[in-house]
Parts: C-alpha cells; structure tokens; sequence
C-alpha cells in the first residue's frame, strides 16, 4: 500500500478533522508536526498555494484544504463511509459542510472581536450561526450522520472542544444545553466517541494555546 | 424520469453553471427565472437558509448551493462525465473550485470598492488569476485536460463575466498579455458549442452590471 504521510500542527482543529478520517478509516500514516512559524521546505512545496497545514501526501501526492481531504479519504477508504450513499442526502451533507464554511468570517470576527461591543455583536451573530446549524442541520439527530458521526460532524467538530475553550478565554457562553440543548447534547456526545476522545489535545494544553493566540490577536489590534 | 427544475436568474454567473452542467449531460429541465427583488415563494421555500438562486428541484427535492448542485448532478447523470475517473485527479479538480469559492469575495472585490481600496483589490484579483493560471491551469488545454469539466464551468465567470465587471467598474484584469495561458483557455471555453449557444447577452450584460455599479458607488460616497 502506499505511504499515507500528514503534515499537520497539534492545535490545529483542521488537522485533527483529518485524523479522525484517517483513524476512523483504519488508514495507517505517519504524521508530520510543523512549526507554523517556520515552514518546512517540503510543506511549501506541497501547498505552494495556500503553504498551510494540514496536508495529505499519499504515494507522494499531496492534497490540501482539509474538506477536500475528506473527500479524497472518503473516496480513496470507502469503508465505514462517511457520506450517505444516497445521492440527494450527500447533497445535503455538503451542503451543510458549505454552511460551515461560509459561516466562517463570521467565526473569525469572534476571534478577532475586542472591547465590549464588538465581542457582543460578533457573539450575537455567531449564537444565530448556530441556532441554524442546531435546527436545519442537526435537528433531533444524535449526531449529523445519525446514529453515528460522519464528514459533516467532522466539518463541525472544532465547536465540540476548540470553541468552548474559546468560549473560556473569551469569557463567553453561547454553546449551553440552555440556549443551544440539542447541539450542547451533540458536543457530549462527539467528544465521547473513542476515535475522538483519544485524538484531541489535552485540554488545558490547548486552552493555554488559545489563550496565547488571543493575547498576539488583541496586541496586534491595539498597535493598529 | 423525475422532472428537473433550474431556478436562477439571467445575469448570474452561477446559475450559468448548473444551467452548462444539464446541457452538456442532455438533461431536460425547466427553467424558472426569478426576481431577485421579488423572490417567489418557491425559491423561499426550497432554500429557507440562505434565499439565493441557484437551486436545483429533482423530483420535488431542492438542492442548493452551485458547487453542490454541480456534484449532484456529475452522481445523478454519469454519462459525459464532468470529473476525472481518477481519485487523485478528481480531487485537484475539486481543490481548484474550491479555490475559486474561497476567493470569490477576493474577486468580487474590486466591483464593490472604489478609489484606493479599488486599486488594492484588483491588485490582488490579478495575483490570484496568477495563481489560478500557473497552479491551476498550467500548461492545459481545459481545466478539465482536453475537454471541458466542472472545474471550467466553476471558472466560466472569469472566462463570460470578468470582462464586463472589469469595464463597468473601470479596471482592466484579464489580457493577454498579462496572462497567456487564462485568456487562451477563456477564448477556447467561449467557443465550446453548448457554452457559446448558452451565454446571457453581452450587451444586456454590460448595462445590468454598469447599473449595478452605478448604484454601488452612489452608496459608498454618499
């Protein structure tokens, strides 16, 4: 079989989206931490476009952009599938993945918000974002795929565990079982999954991470 | 055969491309042309999230979002396939719509802005044309290798409606001699028979879009 190599970084959410399909796939690969802060000459010359992790490189190929990973996994692996073979529900399921991306300037916003107001407005906005995911995308489902998680829980999986500790350092609470029950429920029971819960960094690792990356983004702010 | 309906509007690029997608797989559908300012309750109602055309109704099930729509209709209707056999190959043409999505605002940029923010943005749209023609196209014939795929009809807009964007905001993007490769392949993309029989008007293009621009920097100096 050929060689499954990924080049990634520890807290990035994109990369882990990629280790979940490749461990749910059974797909052995070797995987590669790059310090973002100084690319490897074999990343850039594998993502010439975008020069970002993460990055598969099958029998010496690669391919970036972590959805459209997912899909070359999904294709190149097809057992335990990842997207419903009905046609009509895989439009629905890349729909709701596109969702998540469209929505992501407005995630950003969250991220980058300083001061009050602005916080408040960029978390009013986002609370919405996810009251649509929560009603159309998820309804009563246990997870997105139904009984068990697929490409479109993957997509959303970053709210599980990297949002909430964002929602920490930001001093925020907008994914509650009060406001949001059923996508709060959702959380709980992604981060329960076992191919889950083993792969994601460890908690206070990543907060600190997160907090650190706030702190550059409010610094950066002020000086402008 | 369960009945095929396109709702999407004449000026717009990406009602184009699932309108090129049905052509070039011999599919019969039924167009529905809809005011934007006017929406019907059907468009609302077979898109509630995002209100926009274009969507594709199969058998009474919506489907929105043209890059899905295009996806769908490459697994509903196989024959003339519009994606290459080869996984690998197949998703280098997924990764170049998807690059075209995710800078599509980049794009669009230049057409909205005015003064110096003008002249950033299509500064910036040219690097990307750079990037597209040397990463994405390099030395083919099509997007798609010798005939046309999903990733041409995904670019169609750089090849039918930059040049009118570019004339009615007054800017210059696309030339030949600043990009060989691009400009040859969206000569080569307007002759394709089904796609040169199926474009809107440019000259009802023109003024829409002059119009359009007319209106927008009436809002951004006022």
């Amino acid at each position: 079989m050929a060689e499954v190599k990924l080049h990634g970084f520890w807290p990035s959410p994109f990369s882990h989206r990629v280790i979940w399909a490749l461990k749910i796939k059974g797909v052995d690969y070797e995987y590669v931490e790059e310090d973002l802060s100084n690319k490897s000459e074999l990343l850039l010359k594998y993502n010439p476009v975008y020069k970002k992790i993460p990055v598969l490189v099958h029998g010496g190929k690669p391919i970036a952009e972590s959805l459209i990973i997912l899909e070359y996994i999904e294709e190149t692996w097809p057992h335990n599938p990842l997207l419903p073979s009905d046609p009509y529900d895989k439009a629905m399921a890349r729909f709701w993945i596109q969702f998540g991306v469209d929505k992501g300037p407005i995630f950003l916003k969250l991220l980058h918000s300083t001061g009050g107001e602005d916080q408040e407005n960029a978390a009013k906005d986002f609370l919405e974002v996810l009251k649509i995911i929560e009603e159309k995308a998820l309804g009563d489902k246990k997870f997105f795929g139904g009984d068990t998680i697929n490409l479109v829980d993957i997509a959303y999986g970053n709210l599980a565990y990297w949002f909430k500790n964002l929602e920490e350092v930001l001093s925020i609470k907008l994914l509650e079982p009060s406001t949001l029950p059923r996508l709060s429920q959702w959380a709980q029971n992604f981060l329960e999954v076992p191919v889950i819960k083993e792969t994601i960094p460890d908690h206070d690792k990543l907060l600190a991470y997160i907090r650190r990356v706030r702190k550059k983004i409010v610094a950066e702010q002020l000086n402008k | 055969m369960e009945e095929v309906k396109l709702l999407g509007t004449w000026a717009s690029a990406f009602s184009y491309r699932v309108l090129w997608a049905l052509k070039l797989k011999g599919v019969q559908y039924e167009y529905v042309e809809e005011d934007l300012f006017n929406k019907s309750e059907l468009l609302l109602r077979c898109n509630p999230v995002h209100k926009k055309i274009p969507v594709l109704i199969h058998g009474g099930k919506p489907i929105a979002e043209s890059a899905v729509i295009l996806e769908y209709i490459e697994e509903i209707w196989p024959q003339n396939p519009l994606l290459p056999q080869d996984p690998y190959e197949r998703t280098l043409a997924r990764f170049w719509i998807k690059f075209g999505e995710d800078k599509f605002p980049i794009f669009y940029k230049f057409f909205h802005s005015v003064g110096e923010e003008q002249v950033k943005a299509t500064k910036e749209a040219k690097e990307l044309l750079k990037v597209i023609e040397e990463h994405g196209l390099g030395e083919k014939k099509y997007f798609g290798g010798d005939n046309i795929g999903l990733t041409d009809i995904a670019y169609g807009w750089i090849a039918c409606w930059l040049g009118v964007l570019a004339e009615a905001a007054g800017v210059q993007l696309l030339d030949a001699e600043s990009f060989p490769k691009l400009q040859a392949w969206a000569d080569r993309f307007k002759e394709v028979p089904l796609i040169k029989d199926n474009l809107p008007d440019p000259d009802q293009m023109l003024n829409y879009f002059k119009l359009r621009r007319e209106q927008l920097v009436a809002s951004a100096t006022s």
